[in-house]
């Protein structure tokens, strides 16, 4: 029997994944959405299983909430990722450190 | 309207004048003011010396202004005229005017001349201020005003190292001597309870034989007074161990030398020992040490000046020497012949100087004898100044026709009474005598050394950067083609109006200065038993200093004309006593090692060590370094590096989340 346990390890394992996956990232950008990606399915993986587990709507509701925001807000990063590229020809993360002090 | 005030002042308000407004009104407006107010002075101060030699003159003193009134301690501004005063005056503003005078052709292309003249003339009122003086604190107040002066116009060519340097060395040997005379102020104030000169000299006799303790031991308070006083005397003076200063005072300007490194400043302290002569008779013990001092000076700086080749150096050591003969005299008990030969001396010293500037003045600004010569018949007017000026300085007169030059009149004087004298007096005699050999030894040498024989002036580098010749091209001929020019009327009228002084001085004054009490009319200890011993010593005392004045001109005459090789032989044969005396008996040296390295190294560890080392480490520079290494830490944080940010994001929302909920 799969219980409320395995949903919450899972997603734990997917988020621990999303932050471990954007600061040991030495890649690319692309590879930082992704990782926000992953969190914040984690987070909707949770929101869903406590919502089946609680038999309250509100969590699904919510999990639809971020759905949107986070197809938005991967819109919006592809778009500056896209821009960023255009103007400086590289978008490994190693290269983006114009903020340096 | 006293004539004291204008004498005095005159010279003050054109020394202001010329000194803030010299840019304004010019050079030769500058020069006309104070040399006017010079004349001025000189004008006014002879009437006061005649008076006193006819025995018209009274003592006086004109107040001018309280100065401080403190508990019981009280003094003006205030300026004494006696016989002493106006001794000094004349001397003074004499020398003082001649030399303005004199300057305005010696200086003639220096485009700093209206600061020169009110230095010299600035220099005039202190020397007056400190003659004048009734109170010891008023005579500080010139004594450091000359010194002042003089510090300025050493380091008038302050673009030179050299003159910076003298300037700086004659400041702080008088400093040493100074703290001296400051010492002495206090003490006395200590012990009469007032700085007023004619109290002091009034109560002086009561305290013979009482103590007091100074430096944690005992002493005779007198002595220890006088001793103090002394030694401030000695420094103004260049007394033998605080002599070093004047020297390389001849870095200055010439004129310079001869008012203030000649005729005036340097005889402050003979003034001064002579003002406190009623103080200093009250103890045996520093007169003694006067006479000893006076006599030691001048026997060694007679011996340096034999091996000098500067022809100013010479004449600088001549004029210590000479100080030694006038502290002597005062040491023995003779102030009278002191100031006489204070008096004669100043004109002579001067027209030396002056005829040496002259000279360099002629040899485009070379001061090596070695490289003068010949030069009788191209200057001949210099020549004829310099020639009484030693004949002056040497003493010639014979005693039993009554005929002299200035010098002869008060150095016999001076060897006479310390004849007479006895006791310290005898050495001093010798000392004297056999220094008056060496005085005319190398007064002749720098006469023949650089008025006979034949010209080397090529050799001299001023010379061949005039002539722009080397001596290979000039060959036989040594001059170089260079005609040396006399000098413009206004440096040779100062130099005649000083061989009138230098001839007739002695003769004219000595009456007064050393036989006759009631010139000086108290206002210095006068010694009657002793001024009359001084004309029962035998025949050959007497003619003591003219044997030793030819006994010196025979070796002179000697060495630097009949045989011009035997100099060189004579400091081979030598050797180490030539170079001792040759480098001034290694005073500079030793002092260099005893004090000077000492002090360098204690300033240079409390710079490295203690400022640099301590206050700035811990102090500006220490909080400078923390503030950049903090900064280079809070920079090493900013990455510019998104996951690092995103982290360091996370591990804030950790704590925080952590410090909510726990």
């Amino acid at each position: 029997m799969i219980g409320i346990e395995h949903y919450v390890v899972v997603s734990s394992i997917l988020f621990v994944l999303g932050v471990l996956g954007i600061f040991l990232n030495r890649k690319n950008i692309i590879v930082i959405l992704m990782a926000i990606e992953l969190i914040l399915l984690s987070v909707n993986l949770n929101l869903v299983a406590f919502s089946a587990y609680l038999n309250d709507l509100t969590g699904q509701v919510f999990a639809m909430f971020v759905l949107t925001v986070a197809a938005a807000e991967a819109a919006i990063g592809l778009a500056i990722l896209v821009t960023y590229f255009r103007s400086r020809g590289t978008i490994a993360v190693d290269d983006v450190n114009r903020m340096k002090g | 309207m006293n004539s004291i005030l204008i004498i005095v002042f005159a010279p003050l308000l054109a020394s202001i004048i010329a000194g803030l407004g010299g840019r304004w009104m010019g050079h030769t407006a500058a020069k006309v003011l104070t040399t006017a107010a010079l004349f001025l002075a000189c004008g006014l101060s002879w009437p006061i010396f005649l008076s006193f030699i006819a025995g018209t003159g009274e003592a006086s003193v004109t107040p001018v202004l309280t100065w401080v009134q403190s508990g019981n301690m009280t003094f003006d501004w205030a300026l004494r005229v006696d016989t002493l005063t106006a001794v000094m005056l004349v001397v003074i503003t004499s020398v003082s005017a001649l030399v303005h005078l004199y300057s305005w052709g010696y200086m003639e292309e220096d485009p700093d001349q209206s600061r020169f003249f009110a230095y010299l003339s600035l220099f005039t009122f202190a020397m007056l201020m400190l003659v004048t003086a009734d109170n010891l604190v008023q005579m500080f107040f010139g004594w450091e005003g000359v010194g002042l002066a003089s510090y300025l116009l050493i380091g008038f060519w302050y673009k030179k190292p050299s003159a910076n340097a003298a300037a700086i060395k004659a400041f702080v040997v008088n400093r040493v001597g100074d703290l001296g005379f400051m010492l002495g102020i206090f003490g006395t104030f200590l012990v009469f309870q007032t700085t007023s000169i004619p109290e002091i000299l009034e109560m002086a006799p009561a305290m013979q034989g009482s103590t007091i303790t100074f430096m944690g031991a005992r002493w005779d308070t007198m002595t220890i007074l006088c001793l103090l006083l002394f030694v401030g005397a000695m420094g103004k003076s260049a007394q033998l161990g605080l002599h070093t200063w004047l020297p390389d005072a001849m870095e200055g300007p010439t004129p310079v030398s001869a008012l203030i490194h000649a005729a005036t400043m340097v005889t402050a302290g003979v003034f001064m020992v002579c003002r406190l002569s009623p103080m200093f008779e009250t103890s045996p013990t520093a007169l003694a040490v006067v006479t000893i001092v006076g006599a030691a000076t001048c026997l060694f700086a007679a011996t340096i000046g034999t091996t000098q080749w500067d022809i100013k150096r010479v004449i600088a050591y001549s004029t210590c020497s000479q100080l030694g003969y006038m502290f002597f005299a005062a040491g023995v008990g003779a102030y009278g012949a002191a100031m006489f030969h204070l008096f004669t001396h100043a004109f002579f010293k001067a027209l030396l100087f002056l005829g040496a500037g002259a000279v360099i003045h002629a040899m485009h600004h070379e001061q090596d004898m070695r490289y003068y010569g010949g030069l009788r018949k191209r200057i001949p007017i210099t020549f004829a100044a310099m020639l009484i000026g030693t004949l002056a300085i040497t003493g010639l007169g014979i005693y039993d026709l009554h005929v002299g030059f200035a010098g002869f009149w008060s150095k016999d004087a001076i060897l006479e009474v310390s004849y007479a004298a006895g006791g310290h007096g005898t050495g001093a005699f010798w000392v004297g005598a056999f220094a008056a050999l060496l005085t005319s030894f190398y007064s002749w040498r720098l006469m023949f050394l650089t008025f006979w024989g034949k010209p080397r002036w090529i050799e001299s580098e001023h010379i061949q950067h005039s002539v722009h010749k080397t001596p290979e091209e000039a060959g036989a001929d040594t001059t170089g083609g260079y005609h040396p020019h006399e000098s413009p009327w206004t440096m040779l009228v100062p130099l005649g109006v000083l061989s009138l002084g230098a001839l007739f001085a002695g003769q004219v004054f000595s009456g007064s200065f050393l036989d006759s009490a009631s010139f000086w009319n108290g206002a210095i200890a006068y010694n009657e038993h002793l001024m009359h011993a001084m004309h029962e010593v035998p025949k050959w005392v007497k003619y003591s200093a003219l044997v030793a004045m030819l006994v010196g001109l025979f070796f002179a005459w000697l060495a630097y004309i009949r045989r011009t090789d035997l100099p060189r032989q004579v400091a081979q044969q030598l050797g180490p006593i030539y170079d001792f005396v040759y480098n001034k008996w290694y005073f500079d040296e030793l002092y260099n090692l005893l004090f000077v390295k000492p002090a360098f190294w204690l300033g240079r560890v409390l710079w490295k060590k203690g400022d640099e080392g301590t206050i700035d480490r811990f102090g500006p520079n220490g909080v400078a370094w923390v503030v950049e290494r903090g900064s280079v830490l809070a920079k090493s944080v900013q990455s510019g590096y998104l996951t690092s940010y995103a982290l360091i994001m996370l591990l804030g929302l950790v704590a925080v989340i952590t410090w909510v909920l726990f």
